[in-house]
């Protein structure tokens, strides 16, 4: 079969589906709990264990549901859902979306880390503690470095541990008010500029030159004394690999400046070049996306920290450590620390998973990662230049590493479709498409990242649907003003997700915001 | 929707025979001459073959004949004559057509043009309604213009479907053409005007929320008020996020001039080059300060409409005291291209080069490569 017999048709289910809170009734119960035996408390003695300031005189507002309701509920809502295990997920680069086995989701089910609380004594944790520690194990030969924290819980929040940490490491120098700036790049993920701001600093941008590197001559400009750190992101969003990036941490080592590696996406870079090697200090890695775990939809997932032995004392506590008379343990002895980032310990099961992904690929298991995953860029690389209307964000610097970004700017002038209009389009096709965040310099952008997950015919398969958008775009205009014809819905007005006086992520801020639920309007 | 319609029929005559502009009637009759044809229906043409479908249902204004009704009629959509301009069309009538469409009750105007016919536009409905500038002068400086023709065709129809979410203030900005012909720039800032957002796509992120100019700009106001020395002379340029900054500091500035603030409170307004000497002299040179904007879609800092920021004055105030603020979605049309300093001395230009940074929102700034 060749891609074009093979393209998916789809129709979006579409249920008219209430809000859990919307299908409570009272009395309702998915599940049973036997009553108070013979042995046990009453529900007034326990009760009457808890300060009177802190027992709550109303009911927890719940939803009060039947199983079989219940599991119709939530069937409806997967049913309106798209993800890695339902398409060719390679519309959304940067977010390396790959497989995640199967078994490790059994692993992570387990009844026996399931049951596990964190506050239980150390000795009776220590499968899981062992599973932590051998994690950063394995990351001394993946990055090069030495101390590691798995406790931030997405890719952002390791930027913040990252810049916790350069807070630490100034303040204990004595020079916290003077170095307050922070150098990235206009292409390095923007949470690298983002979260030092709301760390406090000052930061300061560097666009790249004509190559589509970061300029130099800039970056030059804007260090000084005040810089407290770097963060950068390698290779940057345009999946161009910055191969002068020793220049820039020698650079900045010079002036005392301290170096952030941000390797969230490492999926074109196992066992072939390690931060280490580019003279950073500390970097973080998202454990979901390289390391296989699932995104959790925005979280719950893994930063994790790497930092040289030198940072040890400004590592966010508790650490996991081992000594041969107490076994793996939770070291809160790190008095210069930046502090906690995350309560408890860490996303558990993100970092099960990862474990259990690195130790099944093993060494050369992780270089062959990386090497289909370029390869399958170069190759999504070549298939999308020879679709019409399409072209790639800085055409002659050619080598991408694990993804690209491209422009629909050729399609646009010829028939006024630009990239929000093949997202739409795509939807019907069975797959998804993301049209890039900032910076917003690439005119009519989207960024693909076919992770080494797909195959060939998957790759080609995509590309044809591309190839059929952009055909339809010239031929068949009414077509795509219509689409997406197959979808629920046409076309979502962002203004929602910009307003904070009008998104709601819970219940009880739409009623708040709605219904006037505090102070009834 | 009621659509203002208007073409100045002369613009961009000039352009073709090298007299860089068509403002005034002694030069156009000399482009006349020189074989200059009009062009600027045919590029208003390009632009309403893309809007015509959408625009069937919608009521227009326009003067007659070549001042856009003839393009209407030949269109086939509804439209009504506000004004028959006599066979030799001025500024006059441009003024005039745009203040009986008001008058009309137009909800948008649309007009084809230069920067002259801008300035005509913007001096009568300055930011009451929203326009769409078709480019067809000579001199497009203006922000208030499209691209091409095609994309202002492209803003009408969304506009038209109701696909426009918001509009931003674009600037207004003309030459001095009689000081052009002799090689010397001179630009003036002659106001704003609202124009549709087109940045629709970057609507479309992954995760977080992207700060309209509006509040971009509260941004930037505080930072850079929060930053203000004590005891120092802050010039504040012209432009409409430094004026975000005369807002938040709850003075009556301006929005085209050049004032002065010491400890937050107005001590000049809207300033000639002398003036600014003056009160310049007053402070020892590390206690001047400059906060100027970006200009246009152009990257110009100094030389278009801030003239009164002589090489004199600029001179006066160190290099590092001059602060360049923009909204990021201005540094992002720029991407790519470097920053002009045009202060009209060669060596001062030279001086100025280098990398600036230029904030960007509140803690974020971005180097910027003056060229």
């Amino acid at each position: 079969m060749d891609s074009l017999t093979r393209m998916k048709r789809f129709h979006q289910a579409r249920w008219n589906e209430p809000i859990i809170y919307e299908l409570s009734e009272p009395g309702q119960r998915s599940v049973l709990v036997p009553g108070a035996c013979c042995d046990s408390f009453s529900k007034e003695e326990v009760l009457g264990t808890i300060p009177n300031g802190m027992v709550r005189e109303d009911l927890a507002n719940l939803p009060e549901i039947a199983q079989l309701q219940l599991v119709r509920h939530y069937s409806h809502l997967s049913q309106e859902n798209i993800g890695v295990d339902g398409n060719i997920d390679i519309g959304q680069g940067t977010c390396t979306m790959k497989y995640s086995p199967k078994v490790n989701e059994r692993l992570a089910g387990t009844v026996k880390l399931l049951h596990m609380h964190p506050l239980q004594p150390e000795n009776t944790a220590q499968g899981v503690l062992e599973i932590m520690y051998k994690t950063g194990e394995l990351f001394k030969s993946i990055s090069g470095l030495d101390v590691f924290s798995v406790q931030p819980g997405g890719g952002s929040h390791g930027v913040l541990a990252l810049a916790s940490i350069v807070r630490a490491y100034w303040r204990d120098k004595g020079e916290e008010q003077k170095r307050d700036e922070v150098i990235t790049t206009l292409f390095s993920h923007p949470a690298d500029a983002a979260v030092p701001i709301v760390k406090g600093y000052k930061v300061t941008i560097i666009q790249p030159d004509a190559e589509g590197y970061p300029d130099i001559e800039a970056f030059k400009a804007a260090l000084s004394e005040r810089t407290a750190a770097i963060f950068f992101t390698n290779p940057e969003d345009t999946g161009i690999f910055n191969v002068r990036i020793k220049e820039f941490t020698k650079l900045a080592h010079e002036k005392g400046v301290l170096c952030c590696y941000d390797q969230a996406n490492a999926n074109g870079l196992l066992g072939i070049t390690r931060t280490a090697e580019a003279d950073f200090d500390m970097s973080f890695f998202n454990l979901h996306k390289t390391f296989s775990a699932p995104h959790g939809c925005g979280g719950p997932a893994t930063g994790m920290v790497a930092a040289k032995k030198e940072l040890r004392p400004y590592m966010p506590v508790p650490l996991v450590e081992y000594c041969p008379e107490k076994g793996y343990y939770l070291d809160f002895d790190l008095p210069k620390s930046c502090g906690k980032i995350k309560s408890f310990w860490g996303v558990i099961p993100v970092v099960l998973k990862a474990y259990s992904w690195i130790m099944t690929l093993g060494a050369d298991g992780l270089r062959e990662v990386s090497r289909v995953a370029i390869l399958n860029n170069n190759y999504c690389i070549k298939k999308i230049l020879a679709i019409k209307g399409a072209s790639m964000s800085f055409p002659h610097h050619t080598s991408r590493i694990e993804q690209a970004r491209y422009s629909w700017e050729k399609l646009k002038e010829d028939t006024g479709f630009g990239t929000a209009d093949i997202q739409r389009c795509i939807a019907d096709f069975g797959t998804h498409y993301w049209s890039s965040h900032e910076p917003f310099v690439i005119p009519e952008p989207f960024t693909i990242e076919p992770s080494e997950s797909y195959s060939k015919t998957d790759i080609d398969d995509y590309c044809a649907v591309l190839a059929e958008i952009s055909r339809m775009c010239y031929e068949d205009p009414e077509a795509v003003k219509h689409a997406p014809s197959n979808s629920t819905v046409h076309h979502i007005d962002h203004d929602y997700f910009d307003d904070p006086a009008k998104y709601s992520i819970t219940w009880r801020s739409y009623n708040k915001k709605y219904k006037g639920y505090f102070e009834p309007k | 929707m009621k659509i203002g319609f208007l073409v100045n029929p002369v613009a961009g005559m000039g352009g073709k025979v090298a007299l860089k502009g068509t403002d005034g009637e002694d030069i156009l009759r000399r482009a006349i001459v020189l074989g200059a044809v009009p062009t600027a229906n045919s590029r208003a043409e390009t632009s309403l073959a893309v809007f015509r479908e959408a625009a069937s249902d919608n009521q227009f204004y326009a003067p007659a004949g070549e001042m856009g009704g003839r393009l209407l009629s030949e269109s086939g959509l509804n439209y009504e004559i506000v004004l028959e301009p006599s066979e030799k069309t001025t500024s006059y009538h441009t003024k005039r057509t745009v203040s009986l469409m008001l008058a009309a009750g137009v909800e948008a105007i649309v007009f084809a043009g230069g920067d002259g016919t801008a300035r005509d536009v913007c001096s009568v409905v300055g930011e009451k309604v929203p326009v769409i500038g078709i480019p067809a002068g000579v001199k497009i400086h203006s922000a208030v213009y499209a691209k091409r023709p095609k994309d202002a065709g492209m803003m009408v129809k969304n506009l038209l479907q109701g696909k426009v979410k918001r509009f931003v203030l674009a600037e207004v900005l003309d030459l001095d053409e009689d000081a052009f012909r002799n090689n010397v720039v001179r630009a003036q800032l002659y106001g704003y005007m609202k124009v549709p957002d087109d940045r629709e796509f970057m609507q479309d992120r992954k995760s977080g929320s992207s700060f309209s100019d509006d509040s971009e700009r509260l941004d930037i106001a505080a930072y850079v008020i929060k930053n203000m020395h004590k005891d120092g002379i802050y010039l504040i340029g012209s432009g409409s996020t430094t004026y975000s900054i005369k807002e938040n500091l709850n003075i009556e500035g301006t929005l085209l001039g050049v004032d002065a603030v010491i400890n937050r409170v107005l001590e000049g307004k809207d300033m000639a080059e002398e003036e600014i000497r003056n009160a310049l002299s007053g402070f020892e040179k590390s206690k001047r300060h400059l906060v100027i904007t970006v200009i246009g879609g152009q990257g110009y800092i100094f030389g278009r409409g801030n003239q009164q920021l002589s090489p004199e004055v600029l001179r006066m105030i160190p290099k590092e005291n001059i602060t360049v603020i923009a909204n990021s979605s201005k540094m992002s049309d720029l991407f790519g291209r470097s920053l002009i300093a045009d202060t009209g001395d060669t060596l001062l230009d030279e001086e100025l080069k280098g990398y600036i940074p230029v904030i960007t929102g509140f803690g974020k700034k971005i180097m910027a490569k003056i060229g």
